[in-house]
């Protein structure tokens, strides 16, 4: 075997291994896959945000052509199928727990959303399936509803739930108020912003879809489902659904195009095919149209904050208080609850030294989408927050906002920090990221490109964000204390081959992030087997031991140390072996670059050598070692990881049309060691952008009556190649200090960093206009608007 | 039910179709090429962007019986028979312009659509305006932008090689 070139290692921006198929057109995502005998269901959902069920009539819908079954939520009650489980539960203020109303596979007695899911009609085609669903027949009450989170507040609001009075899941806090509000009793300046967080729809490519299928002969059930974590939903939809042991169903997530947090839950489609196909002994396959995904998918954000930011005379923060709504939605969605929480008034201090903070947080049902993690998921909301109110802090004391940030930040000598919220960083530099981003940027020369755009009739502005966030989601007794009601550490197997090719087993899973490249990297480095020789193995429970998955920009940091401590092991019992067989002693025997090597001599066997003795072990120590050459490691995280870094956007406002372009974006971040260069790059690039959709772009937009307007891709305005900056992206590294890589996680943090730097350019473009904040997305109306409504003024002036 | 007789990577084959039976339907359901996908039904995302005698099209907006003669394209018949590939997914692999791959196939035949009906080369602000069909959400387009870029000095002879990039 090769030793391998250090360029297939870690730090080499390797191509990735996986591109071959999706270039070529052999991706096997769930849609791409077809089971014998496969039928189709088509699922009918509500059209009213609140109503009642009177009855349905599924009679016409039964005899038309093709149809082979309609399923009520009665029918799949009484045939014993559980709820939708939640996977946290957050405790109110006085202890008690949230409220956590049943959340039926099909709706029962009440619909409460548009796109709540209330009949299925299972068919030989698709096509007769849809057919079929519109001959069913259901009587609805319309019931009052709340749309929105005021609206479900208010006295005598519609009640969407018997269990939710006043339509309050939780209303929980963190801090200590009365330090804080001591804290503004003795400010010299107080910053305060109202600000709405606004609601995003994820949208990624590949639409979800499921295939279910029973085999009588041995009483299996197999769930194809475009999911971010099949261990999740195999335990979720097995244990509190369709009481199936692990033992009996294989949960299968083939490639998946694209997540963002969205198909991390349990959705009710994943659980009523696996049924059907019980039922009707047929492999049962499901495609969501998309004005389906945007009625099912869960949604994300949605937070209506008030923040107050007390600072001394010099500028130094003394307290931060915050109070948030945020809506839930209808239903609690799997992780629903920690988001607002503890993905959210965490992460409140910032990369500042902050000494009091004190947030409580409203959860409210409405008649809408259930709301749970986006990409950032919780992180983003208080990072917009922070950073919009440090500007309008600067704006208001008069200190430039560099400095003041400068003036707050946490320094690279007091790591580890302990802040008020629970969370302790362990590393990072924030000066230097916000330095080398100034830099890049060349924020010194704006002023230039400012005049230079006002003679073009532009308004330009620039912003600056410095954030940080928390992944490499968790250790399992902490997030255990907090409501998880699953453990969060990952799970590798690293099986090394007769030959010495390697198969990577992992809990992650891949839908875009390129595991089986940087993973295949990891083994490279470490055992010194080339890529090629390296397959990882994710998303199928039939394949890999155990998981918890990937979101919360946990692959690396959690996946990739698990992998790491397995071949640690590797290591070490081929350590073992090759002592036998180089006849020396185990202490002895050093491990470098593929070959096992007694110290200080050129006696070697290199690791093809070793596995083929550990798989025909015929000179081999045998009493004290099992044969093979195979190690699983359950790595539990020692404490989050702390991303953190500076963005800063430039953009430039048409002030007849109200348009805004984003001229310049430039991302420094410290996401600990990096792998590979290309592949973080191209998370950060597609981070910013979604950033970008959401200060800019992205509306979710109910009407009063609870119809969402914004339900198709003609409606909901996602990023184009054309509304997108060139993104400069650059690294600054300091290690994570306890995990073995040093890693610190890539997915989210453009999506963190983005959306307050470009809002802030925006409000810096617009400062002539008396401009202090303006809500997301910043589109052109909005913008036009605000030109408009303030240009009397001025004019006067 | 009526039947088509079309040409799909070099491939003849007459079947029979529904009326409403949509291209992308013959394609994936029919004719098992799962490489054109569908990822919205307004026409939007462009995932589904295959070329009919030539231009590019968006199948999941095309009946099958429209296409009664014609010559398809899709993904799966854009690499040589030795496996080589077509220098726009050479390029889209050197470049990192794709990620979860869903969006790709479609943007593939975007992209080359695009560079062979501008053989004078094209800005990257055209390129951007180019793709407007095409939505892709995990790469923030960058990548695909630079991709394109250079794909297109292979393709009109500019250069012998693709242009690496930058580590």
């Amino acid at each position: 075997m090769n030793v391998v070139t250090p360029f297939e290692g870690i730090g080499a921006s390797v191509r990735r291994k996986e591109d071959l198929r999706f270039l070529s057109g052999r991706g096997q995502y769930t849609d791409d896959l077809n089971r014998p005998g496969q039928a189709y269901a088509w699922i009918l959902r509500s059209p009213h945000p609140h109503a009642r069920i009177r009855g349905i009539d599924t009679g016409a819908a039964a005899a038309m052509p093709g149809v082979l079954a309609v399923f009520t939520g009665k029918d799949m009650a009484e045939a014993g199928v559980g709820g939708l489980p939640c996977g946290w539960q957050v405790h109110n203020k006085d202890g008690s727990p949230m409220a956590e109303p049943p959340h039926p596979v099909l709706a029962l007695d009440k619909v409460r959303h548009v796109g709540d899911p209330v009949a299925v009609v299972v068919a030989e085609t698709r096509a007769q399936a849809r057919d079929a669903a519109e001959a069913i027949a259901v009587d609805y009450e319309v019931l009052p509803a709340a749309v929105n989170m005021a609206q479900a507040l208010a006295p005598g609001a519609p009640q969407l739930h018997e269990g939710a009075p006043g339509n309050l899941c939780y209303d929980w806090h963190i801090g200590d108020k009365a330090v804080v509000d001591a804290a503004f009793a003795r400010a010299h300046k107080v910053a305060r912003l109202e600000l709405v967080n606004n609601r995003l729809i994820p949208n990624a490519m590949e639409p979800r879809a499921a295939i279910g299928e029973y085999d009588r002969g041995t009483g299996d059930y197999t769930l194809w489902t475009t999911s971010q974590n099949p261990h999740v939903i195999r335990l979720l939809m097995g244990a509190y659904v369709l009481h199936i042991p692990e033992s009996r169903l294989r949960v299968i997530a083939p490639d998946v195009g694209g997540g963002f947090g969205s198909k991390i839950y349990h959705y009710a489609e994943e659980a009523i095919v696996t049924w059907a196909a019980g039922r009707l002994e047929r492999p049962v396959k499901w495609t969501a149209d998309r004005s389906e995904s945007f009625v099912s998918d869960a949604h994300g954000r949605d937070h209506v904050t008030t923040a107050e930011l007390a600072l001394d005379q010099d500028g130094k923060i003394l307290g931060l208080r915050v109070s948030t709504l945020a809506n839930m939605g209808a239903y609690l969605s799997t992780f629903a609850p920690c988001i607002p929480t503890y993905l959210y008034a965490t992460l409140l201090a910032g990369v500042y030294t902050t000494p009091a903070i004190y947030c409580e947080v409203k959860a409210v049902f409405t008649n809408t989408v259930p709301v749970d993690a986006y990409r950032g998921a919780g992180r983003p909301e208080a990072t917009f927050l922070l950073e919009r109110l440090m500007d309008v802090a600067a704006m208001e004391t008069g200190i430039d906002r560099i400095e003041l940030r400068r003036r707050n930040f946490i320094g690279s000598e007091q790591f580890p920090y302990q802040t008020p919220v629970a969370l302790q960083y362990d590393s990072g530099n924030y000066h230097a990221t916000l330095d080398q981003a100034l830099k890049a940027a060349d924020w010194a020369g704006f002023e230039a490109r400012r005049a230079e755009a006002r003679r073009r009739g532009k308004l330009r502005g620039i912003g600056v964000s410095t954030y940080i966030e928390a992944c490499g989601i968790a250790p399992s007794a902490v997030v255990g204390s907090l409501g998880a009601r699953a453990g969060l550490y990952e799970v590798g197997t690293i099986r090394v081959h007769p030959t010495g090719s390697v198969t990577v087993l992992t809990g992650a899973h891949s839908h875009g992030q390129g595991h089986e490249t940087t993973f295949a990297q990891l083994v490279a480095d470490k055992l010194g087997v080339p890529i090629a020789q390296v397959e990882v193995v994710h998303g199928d429970t039939g394949k890999v031991p155990f998981g918890m998955g990937t979101y919360g920009s946990r692959s690396l940091a959690v996946g990739g140390s698990a992998m790491v401590k397995a071949m640690d092991k590797i290591i070490a019992k081929g350590k073992r072996i090759a002592a036998h067989l180089l006849e020396a002693s185990v202490e002895d025997i050093e491990f470098e670059r593929g070959e096992f090597r007694v110290a200080g001599t050129d006696k070697k066997k290199t690791l093809a050598e070793i596995s083929l003795a550990a798989y025909v072990p015929h000179n081999y120590p045998i009493e004290e070692l099992e044969p093979g050459l195979e190690e699983t490691a359950f790595y539990d995280p020692k404490n989050f990881t702390f991303p953190a870094g500076c963005h800063v956007a430039e953009v430039e406002i048409d002030p007849e049309t109200g348009r805004t372009q984003v001229v310049n974006f430039t991302a420094v971040d410290d996401v600990g060691r990096v792998i590979n260069p290309m592949i973080v790059e191209g998370q950060v690039q597609g981070g910013v952008a979604q950033g970008i959709g959401q200060a800019l772009l992205e509306a979710c937009v109910y009407d009063e009556n609870g119809q969402l307007l914004s339900g198709s891709m003609m409606d909901y305005t996602m990023p184009r190649a054309d509304d997108l900056p060139p993104v400069g992206v650059a690294t600054h590294t300091t290690l994570c200090t306890h995990n073995p890589l040093g890693v610190k996680g890539c997915g989210e943090v453009g999506a963190i960093g983005a959306p307050p730097a470009v809002i802030n350019a925006v409000v810096d473009a617009l400062k002539e206009y008396g401009v202090r904040h303006v809500e997301m997305p910043a589109t052109p109306e909005r913008i036009w608007r605000i030109i408009n409504a303030n240009r009397p003024r001025m004019a006067a002036e | 039910m009526p039947q088509v007789t079309l040409t799909v990577n070099g491939k003849k084959h007459t079947v029979e179709v529904e009326p409403r039976t949509l291209l992308v339907e013959l394609l994936r359901e029919t004719l098992r090429l799962t490489g054109t996908h569908v990822g919205c039904d307004t026409s939007q995302c462009g995932a589904c962007v295959v070329h009919v005698n030539g231009d590019s099209v968006k199948s999941c907006t095309t009946l099958a019986v429209m296409c009664d003669g014609a010559e398809v394209t899709t993904i799966e018949g854009l690499a040589r028979p030795d496996g080589t590939l077509h220098p726009m997914q050479e390029a889209f692999r050197e470049y990192h312009a794709l990620q979860c791959g869903f969006c790709t196939p479609g943007m593939v035949m975007s992209a080359i659509d695009l560079v062979q009906k501008n053989p004078q080369g094209l800005s990257e602000e055209e390129i951007r305006h180019g793709l407007e069909g095409n939505l892709c959400r995990c790469t923030g387009y960058h990548n695909i932008v630079k991709a394109i870029a250079a794909a297109q000095e292979v393709m009109h002879g500019r250069r012998k090689e693709l242009a690496r990039a930058a580590e």
